[in-house]
């Protein structure tokens, strides 16, 4: 055994505290070292040749290297050694620079002892190290797209446009997601429907996309390239095949309910498409306000109007099973509930309205036409106040982050309620203006300008009725004078949430999620668009608050991603695998419980005997088993018992010299 | 003029700004000065360039933000309004090209049509030893 340590100066970063001459002598004095040296940038053209030069010329048969952390560059080097035919997992790498140099700047003597046993511990690690090769699996090039509204209809469509199937998901009756709610989008007023109905049509009609409304995810088992799906079709109690969307049955439904469309401002019938533009243009029984019960039908008004008869009470749940190779998750977003906001009234008045109830009062579709009426009275408010950051930048809600969307869509509402109600006064509640986007800090300067909204910079503390006004009382920083309006309509931008269920969903497919509840990136700016379970990629609200423009351009990047992946015929895996030792192993079974994967299963044997197996492509090498096992019968490939216990004794060897 | 809503009852306390829709006033200023004191995004960079704003009650910015919150009498009774020189600084430097110091002159003008009375007599004026550049400059700027 020959090996060889390359220490690395990381220009000042190591080398500044570290006495790296004497790291040098030192290493070399290691049992099977048969050659230490140092680099000023390993990482660099000129650092890799070395290495591999040397690899070569000494014919060294195990390299360690000391620099930064292995999540830097351990891919970097292990490329590097594998050029010259090394097996890349006879490297490794002693993190020197983050858990050494950087952390003990101000007692370098120490650090150096430091460095050298985590040098030495490395060097008795790779000692016992044993060559492996990446597993193969197979792949099934198809995609789940979880959620429609446009963040996964774009991913859809991406991938559905390269080529590869894809099954959409969509919980609601229709696609469209909160898009479809919207009246107009900044900062071009482009009409939210216009924007999004073709894409809508299109997911419909593509023929490499199978489009699953009115249906959830129920269950999902296996790993990145072999995911088996189980979707629950709930019953629409109308045949989807012969129901021509003519809408006679909702006609003659007698039941009238709030349209959660409307965000409840506007009314359905219980049968009924949330919006005239829906697809698929479907209709659905809603079965909670519908007269019928699956027991018994006393009303079969919607039946008899049915001229195609496409209604059927009897419809069942249906579960279908799919296998995907990747799943996107475009779950979208929540609004924190106004009644979380009593000291603005929210939930107490009628007339104080979230941003998306006061978007459904604008469209043109919307529950008044585009006229915007008070819900308490019908009358058009003639004095309208904004606040923003309801809920949002404030930790005592929980929400200590910025919604990000509401200073447009605030800007937007008031130039759009100035342009429905000209003769009307529009006062917005800032603490920031946060407009940092292609066009938006125009856009809310030219709504300031030219519609001559007053913008009051602080927050508001309460919103109170006086007769049928709503008092608001808030500050003014700038002046530092309080203030007082006497309003006819409060719309709250109330904080962005994660939608409901994303947390159940993460849960079933282990994808980490933050203590908010919003789906957690890899790396927040190198790999923004993958979770850390693999093969599971992120689209729009459900990873962050963010705007169309930016939802849709994570969509297409989650849609590149798992294209990427699809380029390959099989999957490639790193062999950090668990293995088990067949002479160890007596089928105890202690790990096939704490086995967070789901991948070790007991084997009897037809003479009886037991012992585990672990499926190679579920496993992620986290080594619970290896910690629970009591007879040293299972090991993660890499990184051994032998290895960590060589690698323990190791940094512990002076104490007992000691 | 219109007279601001204030809350006089309970001025014991601090005041509570009503605001509402009372653009009269406002209007007039920015037909005198040929400006819209809504482009006016309150950066400061006026006030921050001032060189009389040590002796201002108001800070230049401070004006602008109270003709946009229609708040017409603190602006009645400060003194900024009046020791504005009118050296153009502010409108020089403003990133949004709003000029300040036309908007000054507008609100003098706007008091000067309503109240038709001087802010200095020219008769104080003349006690006092005066370039004559600077007798002309206040009294066209003080007097009605």
């Amino acid at each position: 055994m020959r090996i060889g340590v390359f220490i690395c100066h990381c220009g000042k970063n190591i080398a500044g505290v570290l006495d790296i001459k004497r790291l040098v002598e030192e290493a070399a004095k290691l049992k099977d070292v048969a050659y230490a040296t140092d680099y000023v940038y390993l990482c660099s053209e000129p650092g890799q040749k070395e290495i591999q030069q040397k690899i070569k010329e000494l014919e060294l048969t195990h390299v360690v290297i000391a620099a930064c952390s292995p999540k830097m560059h351990a891919t970097t080097f292990a490329r590097a050694v594998e050029e010259v035919g090394l097996n890349p997992y006879l490297l490794e790498i002693a993190n020197i620079r983050e858990q050494c140099s950087w952390v003990h700047h101000d007692a370098p003597e120490e650090a150096t002892e430091k460095a050298l046993e985590i040098i030495r511990a490395a060097v008795a690690k790779v000692s016992l190290a044993k060559p492996l090769a990446p597993i193969t699996v197979p792949l099934t090039r198809k995609v789940l797209v979880i959620g429609g509204g446009i963040a996964g209809i774009q991913a859809a469509l991406d991938i559905a446009n390269g080529g590869f199937e894809v099954y959409l998901v969509e919980r609601s009756p229709s696609l469209g997601g909160h898009m479809a709610q919207l009246s107009e989008t900044f900062p071009t007023l482009d009409c939210s429907s216009c924007i999004l109905t073709p894409r809508m049509v299109e997911v419909a009609r593509h023929p490499n996309i199978h489009l699953f409304t009115y249906a959830e995810v129920k269950n999902v088992e296996g790993i990145v390239g072999q995911y088996k799906v189980t979707i629950e079709q709930k019953p629409r109690y109308v045949d989807p095949d012969k129901c021509t969307g003519c809408g006679d049955c909702a006609e003659a439904c007698p039941v009238i309910v709030p349209n959660e469309f409307d965000q409840g401002l506007g009314a359905r019938k219980a049968v009924y498409v949330p919006f005239p533009q829906a697809v698929p243009l479907v209709y659905t029984i809603d079965l909670e306000h519908c007269l019928n019960t699956k027991r018994l039908i006393v009303c079969e008004q919607c039946y008899h109007a049915c001229g195609p008869k496409a209604i059927n009470y009897l419809m069942e749940p249906k579960e279908i099973e799919i296998e995907v190779g990747a799943i996107v998750l475009a779950t979208g977003y929540d609004l924190l509930p106004l009644e979380a906001l009593k000291e603005y009234g929210g939930g107490i008045y009628p007339d104080v309205l979230s941003g998306l109830e006061f978007e459904r009062l604008l469209s043109a579709s919307g529950p008044t036409g585009g006229i915007v009426r008070r819900p308490s009275d019908g009358k058009i408010p003639k004095r309208v106040v904004f606040i923003q950051c309801a809920g949002s930048r404030d930790p005592e809600h929980g929400c200590p982050y910025c919604s990000k969307i509401c200073c447009m869509y605030t800007a937007k509402h008031a130039l759009l309620y100035k342009h429905a109600v000209p003769d009307g006064e529009a006062y917005v509640f800032y603490i920031d203006v946060r407009a940092a986007g292609k066009r938006y800090e125009e856009f809310v300067q030219r709504v300031m300008e030219e519609e001559r909204i007053v913008y009051l910079r602080g927050k508001v503390s309460k919103v109170f009725q006086r007769k049928d006004k709503l008092v608001v009382w808030g500050v003014d920083t700038l002046s530092g004078m309080a203030v007082e309006i006497e309003a006819d309509m409060v719309v709250l931008a109330t904080a962005i949430v994660p939608s409901k269920n994303t947390a159940d969903l993460a849960k079933l497919l282990k994808a980490p999620i933050d203590e908010f509840g919003f789906l957690n990136e890899v790396h927040p700016k190198l790999r923004p668009v993958e979770s850390s379970a693999m093969g599971i990629y992120l689209a729009g609200a459900a990873q962050a608050p963010k705007d169309i423009p930016d939802t849709v351009s994570q969509a297409s990047a989650a849609a590149s991603k798992v294209l990427g992946l699809f380029s390959q015929e099989e999957l490639s895996l790193e062999p950090i695998k668990a293995e088990v030792n067949l002479e160890n192993c007596d089928g105890c079974a202690y790990c096939v419980d704490v086995c967070p994967f789901d991948a070790i299963t007991l084997v009897v044997e037809e003479d009886g005997h037991k012992h585990v197996e672990v499926k190679k492509a579920l496993c992620q090498g986290c080594g619970c088993c290896m910690a629970t096992c009591p007879k040293e019968g299972i090991n993660v490939a890499g990184f051994t018992l032998n290895q960590l216990k060589a690698q323990i004794h190791a940094l512990l060897k002076e104490d007992e010299d000691d | 003029m219109e007279t601001i809503s204030t809350n006089k009852e309970k001025r014991s306390t601090k005041l509570r700004l009503v605001l509402k829709k009372q653009e009269d006033w406002l209007k007039k200023v920015e037909e005198i000065s040929g400006q819209n004191v809504f482009a006016c995004y309150q950066c400061g960079k006026c006030s921050a360039g001032c060189p009389m704003s040590a002796e201002m009650d108001l800070l230049p910015n401070q004006v602008i933000r109270l003709l946009q919150l229609g708040a017409v009498e603190p602006l009645l009774n400060c003194r900024t309004i009046w020791l504005c020189a009118s050296c153009f600084t502010c409108t020089a430097r403003c990133p949004k090209g709003v000029s300040l110091t036309r908007l000054m002159e507008g609100v003098r003008l706007a008091i000067f049509r309503t109240r038709k009375s001087d802010e200095i007599s020219p008769k104080e004026m003349v006690k006092e030893t005066l370039p004559q550049i600077a007798l002309i400059g206040a009294l066209r700027k003080l007097t009605a």
